[in-house]
This record gives C-alpha cells, structure tokens and sequence, in this order.
C-alpha cells in the first residue's frame, strides 16, 4: 500500500512536533550551567542533587499516588455519571446535566481552587492530601464523561434487549455487555484525568495545606527564582519510567490477549 | 469486567506502595512530633543546606511549603485552615496583612543582633518600628540591557525607553504597579499616585512607548533575556541578578531619578503555633554569617548590613544591586493603596496591554 | 423497570454534581453580586457589558479558542486515522499521550528556546541561509503551541470514535465505485461524528479560559477572559468583577452546549430503552 507511506511520514512528523519539547528539556539536564539557556558542557550532576533531595523525591511519590488515586475514583464515577446521562431521554434535561458536568472544565482554576478552598474551610474539612485528592477527584470527573458518553452512545440498543430477552439480570447486563464495550472510553477518561491531575497547579496550591506539596505547586512557585535543572533531571528520570512503563505494559498485555484470542482475532 | 477489576487492583496497590514510601521518606527527614517549624516560602528562596544546619543544630524540623503570589498565600491565611508558623510576603502584602489583624506583633526581646541590619532596610512606612516584620531580602525596579544590542551607558533613565530607535526592543514585566509606577517616574510623579488624572497621564505616557514594546511577560522573562531575545528588559533587581549570573552580556540600572525600594519580609501570621522554633530560626537568619551564605545562594541584596560584609568584593560593592547614596534616596517604598485605586492601576494597565501595537 | 434499580451507581455523580459543581456555582454567581468594598451591587455586570475592553477580550477568548480547536482538529485527525491502520497501535496511542505527563509549564520554556531568535529552529533555518525570524510573540507560535497541549486531548476519543467504525462500510463503499474522498465525506466522517464532537469540546471548551500561553508565548498580546479572571482573583483581589466574568463564561459554555447539543435525539431514541 504505497499510500501509508505518506501516512507514515504524517505520524512521524506528528510524532517528532510532540517529543522535540521533551527532548529539548531532558537534553538540558545534562547541561553543566544552571539554566535552559545555554549549553554548557556534559555532566550527571543534576541528577545527583536530585538523588540527594529527599523533600523532592517526596513530592514526586505523592503527586504519583495523587494522580493516580484521584484518576481511578473519578473514572469509576464519572463512567456510572456518563450512564446516567445516556439514559435520560429528555434533551432539555441531558444538555442541562452536560452543561453541569462542563462547568468546571470551562472554569479558570483560580476560581475554581478559590471556591473549593471556600468550601473545604466551611466544612472544616483540614487542608491537606484529603482535601486535594478530593478536588482533583471534582474537577477530573467532567473529562471522563466526555470521554465515556460518546462510546456509551455508540452501543447498539439491539444488543442490550438480546441480551434482557436471554433473561440477563441488570448486573450482568453492565459487566457483560455495558463496562466490556465502553472500556476504551473508560481507559481514555483514565489517563486523561491523570494528565489533569498532574498538570493542576492553582486549585491545588489553593486547596493544600500541612506539608503536602505537589509537583506541579513546586515547579510554579521556582519560576521566581528561575527554575534550576534538577527539575529537568526530574523531568528525564520521570519521562524515562513511564516510557518504560507504558512499553512493558503494552507488551505484557499484548502476550496476554494472544494468548487468549488464539482463535478469535485477526 | 474481570479485566476491569485487575487494573483496579493494581493501581490500589501502586498507591499503597507510593503512599507508605512517601510515609517513610517523611518520617526519616524528621516530619511529625512537635519540634516543627512550618514555612511558607517562595520556591528556592532560601539555601537548603542552612535549613539543614538549622534543623541540626536546634532539632526542630522544617516543612517547608511554597507559593507563588502574594495574594494567594494571603488569601489561604484569611480563610483559615493552614498552619504556617512563619511566611515571607513582599512589603506592600505586609501592610495589607496588618490591616486585616492577620499578623503578630514581633516580640523584640526574643530578637538577637537587629543592629546587623541597615538603616535604610528598617522602620520603612510599610511596617513603622518593624511592628510585624523583618526584612529577608531587598531590591529595587530597573533596567537591565544586553551590550550586544545596546552601548552601555546610552540607557540610565526611565525616558530613554521612549526612544524611537527602540521599537519593538523592550519586554515589560507584567505588573501593574510597576508599569504604572514607571509611567508615573517619568513624569516625575510618585509611585504611589492615587489621583485619577494623574494615573490617566502616566497610562497616555506609557502609550506613546507602546510601539517600543516586544512583550509584557512575568517570570520566564528571565529565560528571554537569557537567550538574547530582546535588547531591553524592565523588571526586579532580583530577576536581573539572576539572569546576570547566566548571561555576561546583561547589565542592569537602577535609573537614579527614581524608582521602586521592594522588600520580602518574614512575618508571623496568626495561624502561628511554634514561637520557640519561630524565634530560634529568625535569629539563625539574622547572624550575619548565615545571612550572607543564603544571599550568595539566592542572589538576592540582603538588608543585613553585617552579611553584606562578609561577602565578596564583587558582590557587596556592586552598584546595580547595591546602588549609591543618590540613588537610594529617591527610591520610593509601594504602599497598600485603597482597593478602589488597586483597580485603576490594573483597569489603566489591562487596557494598555489589550491596544498596544 | 430499570430506571431505578441501579441508582446506587449514580449516587456519587449526582452527589459530586451537588457539592463540586452546583455549589461552587451559587457561590460565583453569588460574589459575582458584590463590588470590592464588599456591598451588594449589580455594577459588575453594567461593567463588563459596558466595557469595550472586556467584549472585545470575549471576542478574543471565543476567536483563540475557534482557532486552537481548528488546528488541533486538523492535525488530529489525520493522525488518529493513520494510527487506526497502525500495527501496535495501542502503543502509539499511549505514546501520543505520554508527552502531556510532562508539567505544561517547563513544555512552555523549551518552546521559549526552541522558538527563540537564538533558538533551535532559527539556527535550523539558519542551515538554509534563512535569517533568523521572530517567532515568539506571534499569533501562529501561540497558537501552535496551544495546539500542541491539546493534540492528545483531540487525538483520544477520535481514535476511539474510528476504532469502532465498522470496517465493512468503507469496503461497501469502495466496493460501490465512491471515491476515497466520496467515501470520506459520506461514510467515514459521518460515522466518526461523535468521537469528533467530544474532542472538540474537550479542547474548545478549557481553550476559552486559557490564560498562562496567552502570557509565555504570546507575550499578552492578546488578551483573554481567563487573564482577566486571573488577575482579578491574584492581583486586584477584586472577587466580585472575576466572578462575574466566570459567570459570563459559564453561560457562553452553556449557550454553546445547547447550540450543538443534540436536540434530534428523539430521532435515534429507540436505539435506547426510554
């Protein structure tokens, strides 16, 4: 098929425009100088302060269970929010409940970390990993249903009354014909909360408090002072992990299905 | 379903994992007990191995927490909920904290080696007696210009960005009180105007150089005069020194007809619980030997005339950081204006920003 | 008889709605009452609509947030579509996203470098003997970098939206005698619709509340409601006026909600049990 070719080259283009940052941002970890200005000679050094930093590497453990915490509870909700959606018939009502669900996406999150904090200290719910891990929750939520409705739509109505008139119960009907066919909906919503989580840094900054401290509030609140290529290191080692990650992941689950679509698959 | 569940469950005991690391690391670096100090500090604002030292030698532990902006480590304090036992607002946040009882007297007694700081850093309108207040580092509101682009010396006044031949050449910091308070200079006003007509005045001033103008940007300001984007740059002493430090093409100056005396302070907010630990650290701060160790790590001009000693020749006798008598005498303290005239000066500045070209 | 058999589910939606959105919600609409001297006042809203500045930033925020969209839909699409006939093609997807796990912010700084007049692109060009460009400060830098943060956003659900098109249908139609493009235009992009609709509003609807790009790239030369809110909430401390511009932007998503939500639902409804 000569028309992949060109298809191929479009990927790569696409490909090289999303990682020339990344890479621009890594190499400079191995600057000598202090800044991403200028280069200025090969050296491990940063890394070796980040090594020997412990406050650092405390941060990075609890954004990681921050994100991935927060991510997981608001896919579960926001998956069972999108079923509730996709079930009212009423326009009026579905675009009204949307245009909720889309308020905090559309909101700049200073109002949105000021209102919670408003929230949280009228409650007295105390500042800290509660307090965040909850709003990160709130404000994930609204990216999961937009990507679970749409698959939700998707599924054929013919399909769930075969499976009512073979005598399926509500439950089976979710975990055997609902939650199998909206599972790429579900994996997108997932990483896209975590990519949300990872990257907030106002409502956070407003909702934390006690010492828990994320990444993303640590990264904005140097750039005063100019931000020192131990977070670049930072970035390497992290960008390093998940890439690693994300390639053994896909291969362990790759030999998995093989091994069970043997007769199935293509 | 199954399928489901598995990732459920792996990601339950990913977390588990990163929550009990995270616990360890916390309780081997000294967290929890009693013995704490909690600050609330601008990012990389103060050498870590002093707080190392510190913890060493009195045995309380410090939490260190950041912010980013004056008004949002404010507004966390007046609504409650946090613990900081000690924070550093710039000096025009002090004296809005004060008016909002969000502060704590000092207790003088408690104080050791207050002579070490210099006259011109204390008993300033925003803070008379030093009620509240210590000063932590100080600075002033210049013009920093690259020699690749610029002959030295042809830039020293606040005018000389009016200039025709400049067009396209200058990168504003974005801040209202100090474009505003540099339009204000200019016409020889005070940085502290709060008459309408003046402000409408300096904002028509500011106009006319708007041509001049490449970008009005806040931090990475520092990254762009790093990589020789513009030949000219108005923004904080403390910005410049960084930048300075990594491009030997950069200069900064403080135009002597006048221009913005800033100052970080440590102060107590009320949330404050640790007064022993609170006055054990600002004392280890104010020893000159410590003081000049963190300004060498920061970069910033410390107000502790005794540390300043003890630094390099280089450093202390440098007039773009530390300017001469003339110039100190005409620069002006900002103070906390009325709200209302808050929001001229931004209104005025927002509408300069949106129509320039 | 399923209605509410299963509510138990919806709980935490509905509570999350309840606590998260409505209640924040009152609360905006509420301060956005109040003028900054704390008196109740309906001044904040005869501002903002007699105000030239702020329309025009409306105008500016709904523009940059068209325009970002567009872009980022032009570059996705495609993309999704080769990678749908790609071998391994869940691994390139999540290698699409794993870029967006790197803070926004340092992202910003190497495009500061690369973009620069001393920077990597102009020291590229340079190898041509094209002499060094302004780039940053640019419409199009701002722009393509605001793109660039929301590619994987648009890239997702369309993927997913072109994984569950069934195969068959484009053969039929090849098999029929359409053309690639009549094939495109009459089966493909109809099919795909959805997963389109929900990339956009993924992106379209954050865009319009951009603010940090605005300043970084673009050196605020365009100024947008999501700068105007934050410095209304971080500089002047003026709750009330950004308040009210929250609640203006709220009601924009709305309309825009409304405007293409779908209103022909009735039509497919049999598909779903009512």
């Amino acid at each position: 098929m000569r028309k992949f070719k060109w298809g191929h080259l479009y990927l790569v283009l696409v490909f090289i425009m999303l990682y020339l940052p990344i890479f621009y941002l890594v190499g400079y970890s191995f600057s000598d100088g202090e800044r991403m200005s200028h280069f200025t000679g090969f050296t491990f050094r940063h890394y070796g302060e980040l090594f020997n930093d412990p406050r650092m590497i405390q941060i990075v453990l609890d954004t990681l269970l921050l994100a991935l915490l927060s991510a997981l509870i608001a896919t579960i909700v926001g998956s069972f929010g999108a079923m509730a959606i996709n079930r009212t018939v009423k326009p009026v009502v579905r675009n009204t409940v949307l245009s909720l669900n889309n308020i905090l996406m559309v909101s700049p999150d200073v109002i949105i970390g000021a209102s919670f904090l408003i929230f949280f200290t009228a409650l007295n719910v105390p500042l800290g990993f509660l307090s965040v891990l909850l709003s990160h929750i709130a404000f994930e939520i609204p990216i999961v249903v937009l990507m679970v409705l749409p698959r939700l739509k998707e599924l054929p109505g013919t399909m769930l009354d075969a499976a009512q008139d073979l005598g399926a119960t509500n439950f089976q009907v979710l975990r055997d014909v609902i939650l199998p066919f909206i599972t790429p909906g579900i994996f997108s919503g997932f990483f896209m909360a975590f990519t949300y989580s990872l990257d907030d840094f106002a409502v956070t900054f407003f909702v934390t408090g006690n010492g828990f401290q994320t990444l993303a509030v640590e990264i904005y609140a140097r750039a005063r002072q100019g931000i020192s290529l131990e977070i670049n290191a930072l970035s390497g080692v992290m960008f390093l992990f998940a890439l690693l990650l994300v390639v053994g992941y896909y291969f362990i689950q790759q030999g998995q299905s093989a091994r069970k679509q043997k007769k199935g698959g293509r | 379903m199954k399928k489901l569940i598995a990732y459920v469950a792996v990601i339950l005991v990913i977390c588990l994992g990163l929550g009990a690391t995270s616990h360890q690391l916390a309780a081997s670096q000294g967290a929890g007990g009693d013995k704490v100090l909690n600050l609330a500090n601008w990012g990389d604002y103060i050498d870590p191995s002093l707080v190392k030292q510190f913890e060493k030698e009195s045995g309380y532990h410090v939490n260190l927490e950041t912010f980013d902006s004056n008004e949002a480590m404010f507004t966390k304090i007046k609504q409650g909920g946090t613990h900081y036992d000690l924070t550093v607002p710039s000096e025009y946040m002090v004296e809005k904290m004060t008016k909002a009882h969000l502060l704590v007297p000092l207790d003088k007694s408690k104080l050791h080696g207050l002579n070490n700081y210099g006259h011109y850093f204390m008993n300033k309108s925003f803070d008379p007696g030093n009620k509240y207040s210590l000063p932590y580092f100080w600075g002033t509101l210049g013009i920093i210009y690259n020699d690749k682009f610029v002959k030295p010396g042809s830039v020293a006044h606040w005018n000389d960005l009016w200039n025709k031949k400049y067009k396209g050449s200058i990168m504003l910091i974005d801040s209202a009180r100090d474009i505003m308070g540099m339009g204000l200079v200019s016409l020889d006003k005070s940085m502290n105007t709060t008459d309408t007509a003046t402000l409408e005045a300096a904002k028509a001033k500011l106009d006319a150089m708007s041509g001049n103008v490449k970008a009005v940007v806040a931090d990475e300001i520092k990254m762009y005069m790093e990589n020789n984007e513009a030949p000219l740059a108005v923004d904080w002493s403390g910005e410049a020194s960084e930048m300075l430090a990594e491009n030997s093409h950069l200069h900064y100056v403080v135009p002597s007809e006048g221009s913005n005396l800033w100052f970080d302070n440590f102060v107590i907010p009320r949330t404050a619980k640790h007064y022993k630990a609170i006055y054990a650290f600002l004392n280890f701060m104010t020893r000159p030997k410590n003081a000049a160790k963190n300004a060498e790590y920061v970069g910033y001009a410390t107000p502790n005339d005794a540390a300043r000693k003890l630094l390099p020749k280089s450093v202390k006798n440098d007039k773009q950081f530390y300017p001469d008598k003339t110039t100190m005498d005409h620069l002006e303290v900002y103070k906390d204006l009325n709200p209302r005239i808050v929001g001229v000066y931004n209104d005025l500045f927002l509408e300069f920003k949106m129509y320039r070209r | 008889m399923r209605k509410n058999s299963n509510v138990a589910f919806y709980v935490p939606y509905v509570l999350w709605l309840a606590l998260f959105v409505i209640a924040p919600m009152l609360l905006i609409f509420y301060q956005s009452f109040f003028d900054i001297n704390g008196h109740f006042t309906l001044g904040n809203y005869v501002t903002y609509f007699q105000s030239g500045t702020y329309l025009a930033m409306t105008f500016n925020s709904v523009w940059y947030a068209f325009l970002i969209t567009a872009v980022t839909l032009l570059i996705s699409y495609p993309a999704a579509y080769i990678l749908h006939y790609m071998k391994h093609k869940q691994l390139w997807l999540l290698l699409i996203i794993l870029p967006t796990w790197i803070n926004l912010l340092l992202k910003a700084y190497a495009f500061i470098g690369i973009f620069g007049r001393d920077g990597g692109l102009n020291n590229f060009l340079g190898l041509f003997g094209i002499v060094p460009q302004q780039l940053l400060f640019t419409d199009a830098a701002f722009i393509f970098v605001a793109a660039y943060i929301e590619i994987p956003f648009m890239i997702l659900p369309i993927f997913n939206g072109i994984e569950e098109l069934d195969e068959g249908l484009i053969n039929a139609s090849r098999d029929l005698g359409a053309s690639p493009w009549q094939t495109f235009t009459k089966v493909t992009w109809p099919l795909t619709i959805s997963g389109v609709k929900s990339g956009v509003q993924a992106v379209f609807i954050p865009s319009l509340s951009l603010f940090m790009l605005t300043r970084l790239i673009g050196g605020n030369r365009v100024i947008t409601l999501g700068t105007a809110i934050e410095e209304h909430f971080l500089t002047t401390m003026n709750w009330g006026m950004g308040s009210t511009i929250g609640v203006v932007l709220i009601v924009a998503m709305v309309i825009i909600m409304f405007l293409t939500g779908e209103r022909n639902k009735l039509k497919k409804g049999g598909k779903h049990h009512a």
